[in-house]
This record gives structure tokens, C-alpha cells and sequence, in this order.
């Protein structure tokens, strides 16, 4: 009996024990699922904000998301995924959209739908203009979390001093330029796109999609309304915007403007020339070849550059593709370009050859013919069309740069030459409050540091449209330009200009003009039924 | 039950009362014996008198003769038949009818959170015990039920020691979120990732240890474990200590590996054709042929020899039971340099407390793993390396006394061109050692005055340390790229903690025919995992990045089940499972799995009187899983991650860090997949030919997906979110039978087979007749190219490809393809949807046949409908590139098929049907029965992967993905094996 009782009374014991402790445990461990990252690197988007440090590191990446591809050194944590991180890159993929299209370059790779470009057959099934895009929208979304996050109300309620105050709002209005750059690439590439900004924010929400005139005058709003809170020129940090890229954007956006809305806009294209060629305090490089060198950080003529570096900035992208994607064949990597790597890929075609002058008297002439044909007979083959030695990771003093995989090349995005160019083309197009005596002086200075004197200059009569068309070739080839500027002439598509593939014959053939806007991918279709797709695809 | 007890007594009793009456006489027993099911005689039957080594074998008749004593115990045994124990007493003729083993019926099954008879069961499960492993398993444990069991399909990963394997049962439910099944082994839901540093997560297990792999495949069956059941569950119990009786026993094998086929490149002559006729026009490049004739691939392959050895001690100590095993293995790889050494334990103790109503189970099983992985490159590198050239080359630096390509005017390694494959196999030293411990306290107490409630409280961890180490040599060219010649130095680490608590109660009432089973409780795991890397120059001077991400998850349920069983005829099951993620926001947290089932033992009916049908049973069942399973631990929440250095962005002269905020969808939730299953369970001729029949439909909504966002609403260009919706619906047919169960000869043979249809039904948010789907499967061969795409109605993977035109002559046209949508270009809108990687139909067979004291055995398989993309032959299927100023380059004996000048990724001409018919192993074993007097001796010799039976050109059709890319032969195994039982 004695036993039974303790028996019973282990039972209840042990019964009450259970039952206490799983309430408790069951209540504990339902809390357990409240987790947050335990990861240091990473932080909840409250505590972000609350910390004044971060709103740099913020803007950072709204930069970086030009020169970089991810968080991680070279590749490893990408921000556009289900693609190759470093083919993701956005200045990479604008190349691609830029060059690979044109009379200027090819690349002798077979992967995906590389093709597509260089034979003027691309599809909304192209994953390299999907990448492209989405590479816009990630920027666009990035600098939009940004503004919406430095909004002056915002600002207010986290207790930072006026001085810091005052630096956020700084940021503020390079990430605005920043986001009014990649809706300009927009507005190039694509015409017709989702439209967002900070009031739109973030989730699951459909865009709706405006209309290529009118994000023309989104982007050009934007600019005319920041441009007074842009440090002056030179004034910034290097690798930062000031007042002269705004002005750059807004020269280029108004030389395009007919492309755009349909309205010639070259007076103003001319005021905002003028204003970074008088205000901005830039001269010409003298030596052309140093503007793409390890040490271009040093070099004039350079308004604006993505800056890399071989030990902090990294990217398989940017400076690090166009190095290397030129080097093959009988090159020497590490003695002429000062890296190891040699991707075997870029070459330029026989209508960009052909622009300059049969001897070596232009110094921008460069290119590699060992080894190497003139005609791009077979497109995958390196050795076809002649290579470039245009871009190296070498100093102007010979020296290799740091790393001998990733450069230290910074990539220009807005140059001096480019801004004479404009105001020439501008003034030629019968925009006023320029003049064509100026006109010429800007051309014929730029040919004078092309050929170290006096000697390329050239007369009143042969500064035509033409002219400036081809001379845009030989100062800013592979530089992401050209697809643009055929595009403003009217050659990029149909049979009046054809080069080497165009429509995918080796001669060149006739192309449809649906081509002069790159196709909404089908990927955002999916997605967002607002969406119509350009004409033609 | 209380009636037979008394009934026993009461025999014991009489028994004892009549041998004292008889004690100490020898008398001569005799008497025939028969199959219980038709009367036949029954020769060979062994005929033994109980605790002594006294024996006989009946004749030809079933006849036998023996002395005996009146308190002795006769055992009748024969296999294949249920063993009978007769005390002589006063008989001098004693004849048996032995009944055909219907283990089947009686056996009970290891389900979640408890057992069940398995003629109870109402869901679809499958069990393989020791008997039946596939020989020759070490590493590996995967590898012994390859085959086994239909609607299960596991493929290596290829030939190296220790490979992983893919597991798939029934197709897989999910998309981009694992399709791994939830493997439990002793009832702790390990981590399907398993540590980094080794390639098999189970190899953990020493396959010794192993008594039974359980598969539970439809929802019935599954449900309880809720959230981690979508891909099934695949349940292992490991040996325990059973008895008092000490058993001791040894078993090793020596093992050589030796490579099947290779893939053939071009020949020396060959090669120098090539070069001299297709490169005539630059001489530069004829001038590199060298004067050597170097076989690359026989450089880097070369038979290897392995051996194991396992030692294990079980029995009981003061009525505590106790197993104790220990393992060493050492491995090598085909691929010379690849090497595993591994040692397991294991300790099983189950002690039992106060009346055995507190009984415990204790495991642990531990492991220390040491890798040496080798180059996997350089199984590509021997395809195109230059046969013309030699192996080694002492002439120059940099380059660790190896041949390498080199720029003509620093000498400085070119490293696009092929690296000398031998080079990367000693040069590079790519090292780890992992540890790991599995173990669980099960405590199960049986209530007092309550004798049919238990509750148990299980404990359970998995933790796991990994060290792993990458370094290139000094001067070794390897690297040179990032690391110049002071070479590479990586270091990796990782620490795993996985912890369970699992508490729940099991309530069985008995009513003599009818049972009720109810069981409930809760679970709780934690998912701990730590991942550290450090990148440096090879004299540790140069920082090229690190890593350092720590991250956990947890997940909480509540789960009952309730099982009847009527008149041991209707079943009835019903489960239901409360899961709690953290990957998911608290709206969104929870996910209630519901399952229900139906069984009928129809043969149990008094309508059901049939001579030939000896067994039936019907089983429906219906059930809903779920799935959270994705690389991310916090995809719901708005999150910003740092970069690492060399990711910063400078500003001015100092690089800043830079935080990017994360895609996440707020509104991300469980996957959940639906089952439908009806099978039967069959049993012929007593049951000597048994099997079952099952079909289901499985349909998974609101997938866990990555699909592309709206442009501009994320931080990302695709999120992981729930959208889409994908079934699977197939077919499973086993059957087993005992052919012959004579006197010496006994054969056994099992077949199975599985048909399997796969469909993505819903893959985006709007459906657009434009849009084709995501691409997947990367491919070897430029940068960033896929061969796969997910589509809607078509199945998951599905090959995406362009469709070859061919001239006159059957040549492949280069470049040139079929305008599929007509629309005059040939651009990505051309490619097509090609089968899918997964086979059809595949099929498993077995035999096991026994002659006295001889066995021989045999497993294979069939898949039929596997498509393949020889990626092998497309990667390397170009002429252009095979010689430069710099390099030259061979390329694979098929490129002369196609002749190609540059690679034709998407052409349709590499879809290869991989279909196969395989021979697995085949075993021969022999038990040597008085070679020692109270030991167990058996020698076997087993030939792994035997024969392969295909019309794919590549080397090897078995490949999970249907991506061939340098597969690691799998090599043929010739293994000796002995065991000794004390």
C-alpha cells in the first residue's frame, strides 16, 4: 500500500513536472521563432537609419551598383541574380548594348545570346537586355529607398545634428542625379518603362508605365531641380557627381531630345554644353592614352569616372571586362596591359578602322593587327577584326597597377571631349547661343591632343554632321556611346549605313527599325501586366 | 492476452511436471516434415536439439531420425519458413508442418514518432532491412537501397570516394526549395545539407551500423513530420544491443577500384593532323607541337585500393543492453591523389528502470572524417590538354617543375589555356577534416496504473565541425591569376549545431483485433549554423577576402495522430501537424498539415476465401505537406548586408563600405503539396510472392519560387516567393517472391518499378505567350550559359534547345537551325522545350540465391527515358581554339562527327537518350559454418557497377541533373569482403 502511494505520488510528480515544463517550454520556444540575423554584416532596415554612419555606406552602393556587382570582392554576392555575376555588371551590360550593336565592336564569345546583338536579331527573350534592365530597376530602387529614407520629415525624428543633416541632404541630391542617370539609360535603351520613385516605395505593388516623352521630362525635371544642390565642379569628392555631370546629362539629353519626344531640344543642349565647358574649369587631356590607364584618376579631361581599384573595388565588370575581354591571341597580358587575365573577346570591326587615318598619325588609333585580319569573317573567331589596346591596367609611367587581375583603371563616364562634340553637333543642328568659329575650336582642339599638333586640325567646310558623327567614333570608341549617336543620326537601323553582321550577314542588310528601342523583357511582362511591350516585339 | 499467458504457464508447468518423470533418458525421435500450406515433404529441414550442437537435416522424404532426451527442445528450421519448437517428452514420433515465413504481415514498421504493424499500415511505406542491402555500400550508405524500392530513385554523384547522392521520392514537389526527403536516423531529423568538407552528409553513418531504411512516401505517412515531408521521409534505425547473449563480430572488406571507359580524345597522330591541316596558315601555332606522346588521362586515372574494417561488440551487461561499434575506412579515388579516411562509432545502450516502465535509448554515433578531395579539373584538363607535350618541364620557374602554356615574353603561366592536369592534381592540396556527432536520449516512460499511456521526451543533437584547407603550392602557376606565384591559401570553417526536443505522449489500448493508437505532442528544433572563410596569398600576406555568416533558423510544431484498427480489418488514420518556421513573418508563421487514411485487409473478409490470393490489403490515404526549406533563414524581412573588402566604393581616397537593403517578400509563406494516394498491398501463395501497387498524385501550390519581380518594387531582380503551382503523378509496382525454398537451394528475386510524370503548372504571376520560363542548369563551356528551363506545362528542368538542321549526308549544319516560331530570324524565341533529365520510367531488380552454405546475388536497374545533354562533347566540340600563337588545345574524338569551328551549346544534336539497363553488384558469398567452432565465418566477393547496358555515346547516362560534365567515373569495384561472428 506504502509502495502504491509512492507510486501514485511519482505519477503525479512526475505528470505536474511534465505539465509545468512544457508550458513553459512550449511558450519559450514559440517566441524562438522571432528571430532576427545573427550575422553583424547584416542589419534590419530600422536600425540602418537610426545610425548616421550608415547613410555613406547607403549612398555607396547607390554608387556601386555602376561599378560593382555585388557585396562580395570580385564576385560572390551578387545583386542580380540567375545570371553570370560578372557578365550582371551595369556598365558591362550597358557596353554590350552600347558597342556590341554598332559599326565599333564584336566579341568573339558564343555564350547565350551574345549573338543576338552583334547580327541585330535580339529578342524580349535576350537575358543580357533583361539584365540590362533589371540592372536599371535595381539602381532606380536602391536610390529610391535612399531618398524616401532622407526625406527632411524623416530626417527630423532621428535626432542628428544640423550638420549632419545637412551632409544627408548632400547625399540626397547625388542619389537623385543617380537615379535620373539610370532612368536616362532607361529612356535610351527601353523607351517605354515602369515608372517608380520614392513615393511608390517598396512591396508588391504593379508600376504603371510612362511613356517615353514624358520620362524624358521626368529625367529632365529632376536634373534642373537638383543641379543647384550639386556641389560645384571639382568640388566633390573623386568618384562623387557634382554640378558638371548634371549639366553633361542634361546636354546629352537635349542633343537626343528629337530620339526622345520628337522635338529638337539643341539650344539647350548648347546653354548646358557651355555651362560645364566655361563653369566646370576642365581642359583636354594631352595625352589621349592616359585617360584609360591604371592612373586615369590623374588624368584631365575627365568630368566624372567610376573609380576602381584593385584591392578595394573589384568587379568582373567595368574596367576589369574591357581589359581583359581585348587581350588574346599575341598579346602580353601582364607586360603590355599589366593583368593576367586575357578573355579573348573584343574586337574592333573594319567600318571603325577605317574611320581613322591609314597611318599612325592619330594617336587614338589603337589597335592590334598581329596575327589578327581586318574583316570580322567569322564572328567567334578572335582572330578576326583587329584587337584593341585602348584599355590597360598599366600606369602612364608603365607601371603595372596593384592587382594583376583587377584593375585600377577608373571608367569615364563623362569626358570633356564628349561636351565639345555636343556643342559642335548642337551648334550644327541649329541650336543657338553657340557659335561655329567655337565649334571648330573645340574639334580641332581635340584633334590637336589626338595628334600632337596642329596637324589633324581641319577647315570650316569639313565640320559637318558627318563629320562630327565619325570623329565622335574616334574619340569615343568603346566608351558606350556609339549606339546612341547612330541611333541621333538615323543609321543605326535599315540599309543606310550597314557594317560587318548587321542583320546577320558578314556584308550587312537591312534591319527592321523596331530596333532602335531594346524590347521589354518577357521576364517583367510576367510580372507586371501593366506593361506594353515596344513596337515591333 | 491475459488467457494466453495462463495457457502458457500452465504448459511450462506440465512440461516440467513430465520431465522430471522422464529425466536423463535418451530416446529416438523420428518423424517427417511438411509444408504446412500443401502437405509436400520438406527436405533439407534442420532438425536441432535446442542450446546444443546435436543435429540432423531430413532426406529427401522430409524424413529425419534423432536421439533425444524427453526434456529437450526440438528446433525446426528451414528458411523461408517460421521455425517450430517442440519438446520430445514422451513422444518418439514427432512430425511438423512448418508454415511459410509470412514475415510481412507480422512485421512492424518504424514510422514518425513510433511503430506500427505493418499489416496496420495505411500509408505508403517501404521498408529495406539488413538482408536486402545492396553489398558493397562503405561510404556511401545511400548506395545500399539503390534500386530497392519503387517510386525511389537515388543517383550518385558520381565515382569518389565517399560521393553524395541525389535522393528523389516520387519526382521531387518542389522547384527552387530543396527536394531532398527529410532523412530521421534514430529519430533525429539530421540536416539534409549536411557539414561542408565532406561530399556525403550520411556518410556519417558507417553503413554497418544500419539495420533498416524506412521510406515513408505518401502523405498518410509523412504528415507528421509536417514541414519537412514534401519530398518524403526516409527513416533510419541503426543496430542496438538486444540480448544478454555477448556477440562480437568483425566485418572488412578490401576493395579495388579500376576506371570503366573513358571518354577518348583525339590521338597524338591525330591531333598533329588537326593542328597541321586546320592551322596550316599560322605557323606559329604547327611550331608548338611537341615531340611527346603524352596519355593524359592515364596520367591522372589509376586503379586505387581501399579497405574497411568494422568491429562491433553487442550484448548486455546486468540486463542493460549495449551496442558498441567502431569503423575505419580508407578510400581512394580512380582520380589519383582523391582520398577519404574516416573512423566511426557508435554506442547504443538501452538500459530499462522501475519494472521497465521507465525505459531509455540512448545513441550516439560519431564520425572523424579526413578528405584529400582531388582536382576535379583535371579531369577536363586530360580531354584537351596537348598530347604532344610532357608532363613534367624543369626549365623554368613558376611553374612547380610542371609543363604549362606560357606568354612567350615574361614566361609567365597563360592560364586561359588548358593546365597541365597532372600539375593540377599535385600542386593543388585541397584538404578537410570534418567531425560530427549524432545523438539522442530517448526517454519513454509507461505510466503507472496507466500501463498503456507512454510518454516520451526525446533529446536529440547534431553538431558538426568542419576544417577545411585549399592551398596551391608555391610557384604553382595554379592560381596566378588573383594570387601571383606565392599561390593560393584558402581556410573554411563551419559549426553546425542542430538541436530537437521532441516531447509527446503515445496512448495504445488493445481490444483483441481492434487497437487504438493515439499519439501527441510537440517538437521543437534549433538550426545553428556558423560559416567562415578566409582567402589569403599562399604566404598569408595578401588578403583576397573573408567570410563570416552565422545564421539559424527555428521551427516548432504540435502534431497528433490516431490510429484504429477494427477486427484487424478497417484502419483508420488520421494526423494533423501545427508548424511554426522562423523563415516566415507572424501572419504567415504557421501551416496546419492534415492527413487521413483508409486501410482494408480485405483478405481478413470471410467473403475473401481464395487459395492463390493469400493476402490483400487496400490503402487510401490523403494528406498535405510542407515545405520551407530555402537558402535564405530571413527572406521576410527588410534587411541590409555589408560588403566585404573589395567591394567597397571609393570616395575620394578612402573605400567605403557599402550596405545594399535585400530583396525579401514580406508576404512569404509555406509551400504547400497535396497527396493523394490508393495502393494495394499483395500477397500470392502463401505469401511467397508479395508486393504492392500504388498510385498517387501529388500537386504543390504556391511553390517556393524565385520569379522575377515587377521592375522596380524590389531590392532584386527576382525574389523567392510563393507563385506557382507543379504535380507529379506516377505509378509504383513491386513485387517480391520466393521462387525455391527446397532443401539447399532457396531464391529469392524482386522486382520493382516506377513511372513518373512531372508538370509545372503555374510558374509566374501573369501567364505571357512570350515569356518562356527560367532558365536553369548551368552548363561547362563559356560563361553563364544554361540548358534547362522551367516552363509552365512543361516538367521542371525541361532541356531548352534549339532544333539542328542537318544536310543531305546526315552532318549537323553549323549554326544553322529550325525557325521554330517562323517568324524569318533565328534568335532565343527558336529554342524549344526538349524531355526532361528525369527518366520515365525506371526500374529496380534484385536476386538472392542460396546453395548450402553458397550465396549469390545480383541487384540492377532500368531507367528508360532519361534524356542527357552531352556536355562533354559540346564543351569540347570546336575547332576553333585549338591552337593560338600561345597554346594548343585538343578536343574530344566526337568533335569529328559534327565539325564544328565553335561550340554549339543549344544544338539539340548533344540530347542524347540516356537510358540504361545497370548491373550493379554482383556478389558470391560463402559461410564457412564449422571453420571455427562457435564462430561465423563468411567470405564474399562482390563487382560493383559490373555492366551498363546503353546507347548514350558519353560515359555515363546516370547523372541526376541530365547534365554531363565530366562526371567522376564511377569505377568497377572488385571487393573482398570477410565477417566473423562470435
Amino acid at each position: 500500500m506504502k509502495q502504491q502511494m509512492t507510486m501514485k505520488s511519482i505519477f503525479k510528480n512526475t505528470l505536474s513536472i511534465v505539465a509545468v515544463s512544457s508550458m513553459l517550454l512550449f511558450t519559450g520556444c514559440i517566441k524562438d521563432l522571432d528571430t532576427v540575423p545573427i550575422d553583424k554584416d547584416v542589419l534590419s532596415s530600422a536600425k540602418v537609419y537610426a545610425d548616421y554612419d550608415n547613410y555613406e555606406k547607403i549612398l555607396a552602393k547607390c554608387y556601386a551598383g555602376l561599378s560593382l556587382s555585388g557585396q562580395q570582392a570580385g564576385a560572390g554576392n551578387p545583386d542580380i541574380v540567375g545570371f553570370d555575376e560578372g557578365f550582371s555588371q551595369y556598365m558591362r551590360c550597358y557596353f554590350y548594348c552600347q558597342e556590341l550593336t554598332t559599326d565599333e565592336a564584336g566579341l568573339a564569345w558564343s555564350d547565350g545570346t551574345l549573338k543576338e546583338f552583334l547580327t541585330m536579331s535580339w529578342s524580349s527573350a535576350n537575358e543580357f537586355i533583361r539584365t540590362m534592365y533589371y540592372r536599371i530597376f535595381f539602381q532606380i530602387t536602391l536610390c529610391n529607398e535612399f531618398i524616401l529614407n532622407t526625406a527632411p520629415g524623416k530626417l527630423d525624428s532621428r535626432g542628428f545634428t544640423e550638420e549632419q543633416k545637412a551632409t544627408i541632404t548632400e547625399y540626397r541630391a547625388e542619389a537623385r542625379f543617380l537615379r535620373a542617370f539610370s532612368y536616362y539609360h532607361a529612356l535610351d535603351l527601353f523607351g517605354n518603362v515602369p515608372f517608380v520613385t520614392e513615393e511608390t516605395g517598396v512591396g508588391t505593388y504593379l508600376p504603371e508605365q510612362i511613356k517615353r516623352p514624358d520620362l524624358f521630362a521626368y529625367v529632365e525635371s529632376e536634373l534642373l531641380d537638383i543641379v543647384n544642390s550639386l556641389p560645384s565642379p571639382k568640388a566633390n569628392q573623386y568618384g562623387r557627381v557634382d554640378k558638371a555631370c548634371a549639366w553633361t546629362l542634361l546636354a546629352r539629353l537635349y542633343l537626343n531630345a528629337k530620339v526622345y519626344t520628337g522635338t529638337e531640344r539643341n539650344t539647350d543642349a548648347i546653354t548646358y554644353a557651355k555651362k560645364v565647358i566655361t563653369e566646370g574649369g576642365y581642359e583636354l587631356e594631352d595625352t589621349y592614352s592616359h585617360m584609360f590607364l591604371a592612373d586615369n584618376n590623374t588624368a584631365k579631361g575627365i568630368i566624372f569616372a567610376l573609380p576602381y581599384d584593385g584591392t578595394t573595388s573589384q568587379t568582373y565588370g567595368g574596367t576589369t571586362f574591357l581589359i581583359a575581354a581585348q587581350i588574346g591571341g599575341s598579346m602580353q597580358p601582364l607586360n603590355d596591359f599589366g593583368t593576367t587575365e586575357a578573355w579573348w573577346g573584343l574586337r574592333v570591326k573594319q567600318q571603325l578602322v577605317k574611320k581613322f587615318p591609314t597611318d599612325n598619325s592619330d594617336s587614338r588609333k589603337m589597335f592590334y593587327t598581329d596575327g589578327h585580319t581586318l574583316e570580322m569573317t567569322n564572328l567567334f573567331d578572335y582572330s578576326n577584326g583587329y584587337g584593341s589596346t585602348k584599355w590597360k591596367n598599366k600606369t602612364s609611367a608603365g607601371e603595372n597597377g596593384k592587382n594583376s587581375k583587377f584593375p585600377d583603371t577608373d571608367l569615364p563616364i563623362f569626358r570633356l571631349a564628349d561636351v565639345y562634340l555636343m556643342y559642335a553637333e548642337a551648334v550644327l543642328r541649329g541650336g543657338t547661343g553657340g557659335s561655329t568659329t567655337d565649334a571648330l575650336g573645340y574639334v580641332n582642339a581635340i584633334r590637336e591632343k589626338a595628334f600632337g599638333g596642329v596637324a589633324g586640325d581641319i577647315e570650316a567646310s569639313k565640320l559637318t554632321l558627318d563629320f562630327i558623327l565619325d570623329e565622335r567614333a574616334r574619340e569615343l570608341w568603346l566608351e558606350s556611346y556609339r549606339r546612341t549617336d547612330l541611333i541621333r543620326y538615323g543609321l543605326f537601323t535599315g540599309n543606310t549605313y550597314v557594317w560587318d553582321w548587321k542583320g546577320g550577314v558578314l556584308a550587312g542588310a537591312t534591319t527592321d527599325k523596331k530596333y532602335n528601342l531594346f524590347p521589354i523583357p518577357d521576364a517583367d511582362r510576367t510580372a507586371n501586366p501593366n506593361l506594353q511591350q515596344n513596337d515591333g516585339y | 492476452m491475459e488467457k494466453f499467458l495462463k495457457k502458457r504457464l500452465f504448459i511450462v508447468a506440465l512440461c516440467m511436471m513430465m520431465s522430471s518423470v522422464v529425466f536423463g533418458q535418451q530416446v529416438k525421435v523420428s518423424g517427417t516434415i511438411t509444408d504446412a500450406t500443401d502437405g509436400s515433404a520438406l527436405p533439407g529441414v534442420n532438425v536441432v536439439v535446442k542450446g546444443t550442437l546435436t543435429g540432423t537435416v531430413t532426406d529427401l522424404n522430409g524424413a529425419y531420425s534423432i536421439s533425444a532426451k524427453p526434456e529437450d527442445v526440438l528446433v525446426f528450421s528451414f528458411i523461408g519458413y517460421v521455425p517450430q519448437e517442440i519438446t520430445v517428452g514422451d513422444q518418439t514420433k514427432i512430425n511438423v508442418a512448418l508454415k511459410v515465413e509470412t514475415k510481412t504481415l507480422e512485421e512492424v514498421v518504424v514510422i514518425g514518432y513510433g511503430t506500427v504493424r505493418k499489416a496496420d499500415a495505411t500509408g505508403s511505406v517501404q521498408a529495406v532491412d539488413l538482408e536486402h542491402f545492396n553489398p558493397g555500400a562503405v561510404s556511401s550508405p545511400q548506395e545500399m537501397i539503390i534500386g530497392k524500392m519503387a517510386g525511389v530513385q537515388v543517383t550518385t554523384g558520381g565515382g569518389s570516394p565517399g560521393e553524395g547522392a541525389t535522393i528523389r521520392i516520387r519526382g521531387g514537389a518542389s522547384l527552387k526549395a530543396t527536394n531532398d526527403p527529410l532523412i530521421v536516423i534514430d529519430g533525429v531529423p539530421v540536416d539534409t545539407d549536411g557539414p561542408t568538407g565532406m561530399k556525403n552528409p550520411l556518410s556519417t553513418i558507417n553503413s554497418n551500423d544500419i539495420e533498416t531504411y524506412t521510406v515513408l512516401k505518401d502523405a498518410s505517412a509523412t504528415a507528421i513530420y509536417g514541414s519537412r515531408a514534401s519530398n518524403g521521409v526516409i527513416l533510419i534505425t541503426t543496430k542496438k544491443g538486444s540480448s544478454n547473449k555477448f556477440t562480437a563480430s568483425y566485418s572488412g572488406n578490401v576493395s579495388i577500384s579500376t576506371p570503366i571507359k573513358m571518354i577518348k580524345p583525339y590521338s597524338v597522330s591525330e591531333f598533329k593532323e588537326i593542328i597541321t591541316t586546320k592551322y596550316a596558315s599560322n605557323p606559329a601555332a604547327v611550331a608548338l607541337i611537341g615531340p611527346y606522346k603524352t596519355n593524359w588521362l592515364k596520367e591522372i586515372f589509376a586503379p586505387a585500393v581501399s579497405h574497411d574494417h568494422n568491429l562491433s561488440f553487442s550484448g548486455g551487461v546486468k540486463g542493460l543492453p549495449y551496442r558498441v561499434s567502431i569503423g575505419y575506412t580508407d578510400q581512394n579515388g580512380i582520380l589519383k591523389t582523391d582520398n577519404l579516411k574516416r573512423v566511426t562509432g557508435s554506442i547504443n545502450l538501452s538500459p530499462s528502470l522501475l519494472d521497465d516502465h521507465l525505459k531509455f535509448d540512448i545513441n550516439a554515433k560519431a564520425m572523424y572524417n579526413e578528405n584529400f578531395f582531388a582536382n576535379r579539373g583535371a579531369i577536363g584538363a586530360a580531354l584537351t590538354m596537348d598530347p604532344t607535350q610532357p608532363v613534367r618541364d624543369y626549365s623554368t620557374d613558376y611553374t612547380g617543375g610542371y609543363f604549362f602554356w606560357r606568354n612567350e615574353s615574361d614566361m609567365t603561366p597563360l592560364y586561359t589555356a588548358t593546365m597541365n592536369p597532372v600539375a593540377q592534381l599535385r600542386l593543388r592540396y585541397d584538404t578537410s577534416t570534418v567531425k560530427r556527432l549524432i545523438g539522442n536520449v530517448m526517454a519513454e516512460y509507461r505510466v503507472h496504473y496507466l500501463p498503456d499511456l507512454k510518454i516520451k521526451l526525446n533529446l536529440g543533437l547534431d553538431s558538426s565541425e568542419s576544417d577545411g584547407k585549399v592551398t596551391t603550392a608555391k610557384g604553382s602557376p595554379l592560381e596566378f591569376s588573383t594570387y601571383g606565384i606565392s599561390g593560393k591559401h584558402n581556410t573554411y570553417t563551419e559549426s553546425k549545431t542542430n538541436s530537437l526536443l521532441d516531447l509527446y505522449f503515445d496512448y495504445n489500448k488493445d481490444f483483441g483485433g481492434s487497437r487504438l493508437d493515439f499519439v501527441g505532442g510537440y517538437s521543437w528544433q534549433h538550426f545553428y549554423k556558423h560559416n567562415k572563410s578566409l582567402d589569403t596569398s599562399g604566404d598569408g600576406l595578401k588578403l583576397i577576402s573573408s567570410t563570416d555568416d552565422p545564421t539559424e533558423y527555428y521551427l516548432v510544431s504540435f502534431f497528433g495522430r490516431a490510429n484504429y484498427v477494427v477486427n484487424d480489418k478497417y484502419m483508420f488514420t488520421a494526423t494533423l501537424r501545427d508548424d511554426g518556421s522562423s523563415h516566415f513573418s507572424k501572419a504567415n508563421r504557421w501551416g496546419l498539415f492534415p492527413s487521413a487514411a483508409f486501410g482494408w485487409n480485405i483478405s481478413k473478409e470471410p467473403f475473401f476465401k481464395n487459395n492463390i490470393v493469400s493476402s490483400l490489403k487496400l490503402r487510401l490515404g490523403y494528406g498535405v505537406t510542407g515545405q520551407q526549406a530555402i537558402g535564405n533563414d530571413y527572406p521576410y524581412q527588410a534587411l541590409f548586408t555589408g560588403s566585404t573588402v573589395g567591394a567597397y566604393y571609393p570616395f575620394g581616397t578612402t573605400a567605403i563600405q557599402t550596405l545594399r537593403p535585400g530583396g525579401y517578400d514580406p508576404n512569404i509563406k509555406w509551400e504547400e503539396t497535396s497527396t493523394y494516394n490508393a495502393g494495394f498491398d499483395y500477397g500470392f501463395l502463401n505469401d511467397r510472392i508479395t508486393g504492392e501497387i500504388d498510385a498517387y498524385y501529388k500537386y504543390t501550390k504556391d511553390l517556393l519560387n524565385e520569379i522575377p519581380v515587377p521592375a522596380g518594387t524590389n531590392f532584386a531582380n527576382s525574389i523567392t516567393t510563393n507563385v506557382g503551382n507543379m504535380e507529379n503523378r506516377g505509378i509504383e509496382f513491386s513485387i517480391n517472391g520466393k521462387i525455391i525454398t527446397q532443401k539447399d537451394i532457396y531464391w529469392e528475386v524482386g522486382f520493382n518499378a516506377t513511372y513518373n510524370e512531372n508538370k509545372i503548372t503555374k510558374l509566374v504571376k501573369v501567364k505571357s505567350a512570350s515569356y518562356a520560363g527560367a532558365e536553369d542548369g548551368h552548363i561547362a563551356g563559356g560563361v553563364g550559359n544554361f540548358i534547362q528551363i522551367n516552363s509552365t506545362d512543361y516538367a521542371k528542368r525541361s532541356f531548352y534547345v534549339y532544333h539542328q538542321v542537318y544536310n543531305t549526308e546526315g552532318m549537323p549544319i553549323e549554326g544553322l537551325y529550325v525557325d521554330v516560331n517562323s517568324d524569318g530570324e533565328i534568335n532565343s524565341s527558336d529554342k524549344y522545350h526538349f524531355h526532361s533529365p528525369d527518366p520515365k520510367v525506371f526500374m529496380g531488380f534484385s536476386s538472392m540465391f542460396k546453395y548450402k552454405d553458397l550465396d549469390f546475388s545480383f541487384n540492377g536497374r532500368i531507367n528508360l527515358g532519361n534524356y542527357v545533354y552531352n556536355n562533354v562533347s559540346s564543351s569540347y566540340g570546336n575547332y576553333k581554339d585549338m591552337a593560338n600563337a600561345n597554346a594548343l588545345h585538343n578536343r574530344v574524338k566526337s568533335l569529328s562527327k559534327t565539325q564544328f569551328e565553335t561550340n554549339q551549346f543549344w544544338s539539340d544534336y548533344y540530347m542524347e537518350n540516356g537510358s540504361f539497363l545497370k548491373l550493379d553488384n554482383v556478389s558470391v558469398g560463402y559461410n564457412f559454418k564449422n571453420l571455427l567452432s562457435t564462430a561465423n565465418v563468411r567470405a564474399s566477393f562482390t563487382v560493383q557497377n559490373l555492366l551498363t547496358i546503353t546507347k548514350y555515346t558519353g560515359l555515363d547516362p546516370e547523372i541526376a541533373d541530365g547534365i554531363d560534365n565530366n562526371i567522376y567515373p564511377r569505377p568497377r569495384i572488385f571487393m573482398l569482403g570477410l565477417s566473423v561472428t562470435l
